[in-house]
C-alpha cells in the first residue's frame, strides 16, 4: 500500500464541528481505505459468486485478497475467515452457532459482566432458550480474575466468551492465559476483538482462539462489514444463523458485499504495517491528555487498568460534577460520557458500576477515545477545554464545595429518588 | 439530546450560584437529591425580617437541566413572601424550560429544593 501522507485536519474535522474523540463508537475511514473501495461500486460491481464471466471472478479475487489480509492480521487462515456485517451479528453466530450446534451435548456459557451489550444480550436470549450463563465479575482494575473463570468452566460449558479490547474503559483481557485454560478444559473461546484488531498484537493459534469477532468501523474500515473467525483445526462447528445459498462455506448466506470487503481488508492491512508505530503516538497523545488534566485538576480518576490498555483510550472520573452537565460544558468536543443521563435507562455504565466505581463516581465520568487522526493540538484542546468545565461545574457543585470543607459525601443521608 | 435555548442560557451563565451562611438565622437551606441519582441541589433563601425573600443562591451537581431548573427558580422567588414561593410548580419551571419528558425529575427536584429552603427557615422560626 502506499505511503500516502494524509493531511490529518481534514478528517473527521470539517470547520465548526467539535474535535472527535470517540473512537471506541467509530472510526472515521481511511481514505486509503476508501480509495480502494470505489471501484468496486461502479466499475466492478460484479458479483462475488458469479462463476460464468470476468465480472464474477475479479470480485471474487478482491473479496478473497481481502479475505487474506484480514486473516493475516490475526495469524489465521483466509479459509477460516467468515465475513459478516459487523461485530454484533459475529457474535450472535459464534455463541448462538456454538451454543445451538451442541445442545445435546453441552448447556453451560461462561462469559463476562463487562462484555457489550450484544454479547450479554445474546446470552440472555440463551438463557431463556434453556441454556445456563455464568457472568464472570471483574477485578477493581476491569479484568478478569484467571481462577474464578477456570473454576467457572465445567464439563458442561460449550464456550467461553471473553473480549479482547473493553469498548468502555480500553482495558485488554489476558486472552493467551484464558484461551490456555479453555483448551485445557475442553471448551471453545470466542472473543469479541472489535476493539482489539489492529490497537494490539493477537495470533490466534498462540492464543488458542476458536472464534473471533472483528468489526470494520473500528479500525478505519466502513459501517456495516465485519468478520468471525472461525477455526479449521480443530474444526468448529456452528448452526447458521442466516441461510440461504450457503455462501461463506454455509455458515453465513448472502451476496458479499465486494466493496465492504475490501475496505475490510485494507484496513487490516494498513494496521498491520503501522499498528506500532499508531500505538506510541497514541500512547504519546494519552499520557499528554492525563498529565495536562492532572496539572490542573485535583479529584480526577482513570477507571480500568492504567497498564493493561490500548493507548487510545483514557476513561475518566471527574469527581463532584456530573457526566451530562459535563458534557455540555465540553460542547467543543465529541466524547461520550458513562452517565446516566445520557442512556435511556438512568443507570450509570453497568461497565463502571462491575468495577466498583461508586455509582456516584460512575455518574462523573467521560471516555476519551482518541486514534489515528487525532493531532497534539487536539489534544491540548481537549485538555484546555475540559479544565475550564470542570472548574466551572465545580464552582456549582455543592458536592465540590463539602468536599473542600472536608464533609464525607458519604456521611451524609441522602434521600434518593 | 438537544437542549433549550433557555437551558442553555442558564448553563452558561447561571444566576445567583453561590452559598449562604446556613447558620444564620434568617437563612433557610434546601439540600435534595443524592450524588447516586446523578443530581444534588442546595437552594438557599435570605429572609427580611417581613417575610420577603430578599436573596436566594443555589449550587447544583448534575446535568444541564438540572442547574438550569435551580438557577431559574432562584429567579423567581427573590422578592417573592414563603408562601407565594410554595406555590412554585415543577410544572411551571419544566414548562419555562421547555424540558423533555426525562428532564421532568430536574424540574420536580428544584421544586423540592425551594420547599426544603422554606421548611428549615420555617423550622428556625418556630418559636418566633
Ligand atoms: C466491544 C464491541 N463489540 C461489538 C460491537 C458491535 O460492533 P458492530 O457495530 O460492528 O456490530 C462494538 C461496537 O459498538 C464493540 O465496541
Amino acid at each position: 500500500m502506499s505511503a500516502i501522507s494524509i493531511d490529518k485536519s481534514l478528517i473527521g474535522h470539517a470547520p465548526g464541528d467539535p474535535v472527535y474523540l470517540d473512537y471506541q463508537a467509530t472510526t472515521p475511514c481511511d481514505p486509503r481505505v476508501l480509495d480502494k473501495m470505489l471501484p468496486w461500486f461502479t466499475l466492478r460491481f460484479g458479483n462475488p459468486h458469479s462463476r460464468n464471466h470476468a465480472y464474477g471472478w475479479a470480485a471474487e479475487e478482491a473479496v478473497e485478497l481481502a479475505r487474506e489480509q484480514v486473516a493475516a492480521i490475526i495469524g489465521a487462515d483466509s479459509k477460516e475467515i467468515i465475513f459478516t456485517s459487523g461485530a454484533t451479528e459475529s457474535n450472535n453466530l459464534a455463541l448462538r452457532g456454538a451454543a445451538l450446534f451442541n445442545k445435546d451435548r453441552k448447556n453451560h456459557i461462561v462469559t463476562v459482566v463487562t462484555e457489550h451489550k450484544c454479547v450479554l444480550d445474546t446470552c440472555r436470549h440463551l438463557e431463556q432458550e434453556g441454556f445456563s450463563v455464568t457472568y464472570l465479575p471483574v477485578q477493581t482494575n476491569g479484568l478478569i480474575d484467571l481462577a474464578q473463570l477456570e473454576a467457572a468452566i465445567t464439563d458442561q460449558t460449550v464456550i467461553v466468551s471473553v473480549m479482547g479490547v473493553n469498548n468502555e474503559i480500553g482495558v485488554i483481557q489476558p486472552l493467551a492465559e484464558i484461551g490456555a485454560i479453555c483448551r485445557k478444559k475442553g471448551a471453545l473461546f470466542h472473543t469479541d476483538c472489535a476493539q482489539a484488531v489492529g490497537k494490539i498484537p493477537l495470533d490466534v493459534n498462540a492464543m488458542n482462539i476458536d472464534l473471533m469477532s472483528i468489526s470494520g468501523h473500528k479500525i478505519y474500515g466502513p459501517k456495516g462489514i465485519g468478520a468471525l473467525y472461525v477455526r479449521r483445526r480443530p474444526r468448529v462447528r456452528l448452526v447458521p444463523m442466516i441461510t440461504g445459498g450457503g455462501q461463506e462455506r454455509g455458515f453465513r448466506s448472502g451476496t458479499l458485499p465486494t466493496p465492504l470487503c475490501v475496505g475490510l481488508g485494507e484496513a487490516c492491512a494498513i494496521a498491520k504495517v503501522e499498528m506500532v508505530e499508531e500505538a506510541a503516538h497514541l500512547k504519546f497523545l494519552s499520557q499528554r491528555l492525563l498529565d495536562g488534566l492532572k496539572a490542573k485538576l485535583p479529584e480526577i480518576y482513570v477507571n480500568g487498568d492504567l497498564e493493561h490498555r490500548i493507548p487510545g483510550n483514557l476513561n475518566i472520573s471527574f469527581a463532584f460534577v456530573e457526566g451530562e452537565g459535563l458534557m455540555m460544558g465540553v460542547k467543543g468536543l465529541a466524547v461520550s460520557s458513562g452517565s446516566a443521563c445520557t442512556s435511556a435507562s438512568l443507570e450509570p455504565s453497568y461497565v463502571l458500576r462491575a468495577l466498583g466505581v461508586d455509582v456516584e463516581m460512575a455518574h462523573t465520568s467521560l471516555r476519551f477515545g482518541f486514534g489515528r487522526f487525532t493531532t497534539e493540538a487536539d489534544i491540548d484542546y481537549a485538555i484546555d477545554h475540559v479544565i475550564e468545565a470542570v472548574s466551572h461545574l465545580r464552582e456549582m457543585s455543592p458536592l465540590w464545595e463539602m468536599h473542600l470543607a472536608g464533609v464525607d459525601i458519604k456521611s451524609i443521608q441522602w434521600a434518593e429518588h | 439530546m438537544a437542549y433549550s435555548e433557555k437551558v442553555l442560557d442558564h448553563y452558561e451563565h447561571p444566576r445567583n450560584v453561590g452559598s449562604l451562611a446556613t447558620d444564620e438565622t434568617d437563612v433557610g437551606t434546601g439540600l435534595v437529591g443524592a450524588p447516586a441519582c446523578g443530581d444534588v441541589m442546595k437552594l438557599q433563601i435570605k429572609v427580611s425580617a417581613e417575610g420577603i425573600i430578599e436573596d436566594a443562591k443555589f449550587k447544583t451537581f448534575g446535568c444541564g437541566s438540572a442547574i438550569a431548573s435551580s438557577s431559574l427558580v432562584t429567579e423567581w422567588v427573590k422578592g417573592k413572601t414563603l408562601d407565594e414561593a410554595a406555590q412554585i410548580k415543577n410544572t411551571d419551571i419544566a414548562q419555562e424550560l421547555a424540558l423533555p419528558p426525562v428532564k421532568i425529575h430536574c424540574s420536580v427536584l428544584a421544586e423540592d429544593a425551594i420547599k426544603a429552603a422554606i421548611a428549615d427557615y420555617r423550622k428556625k422560626h418556630a418559636h418566633d
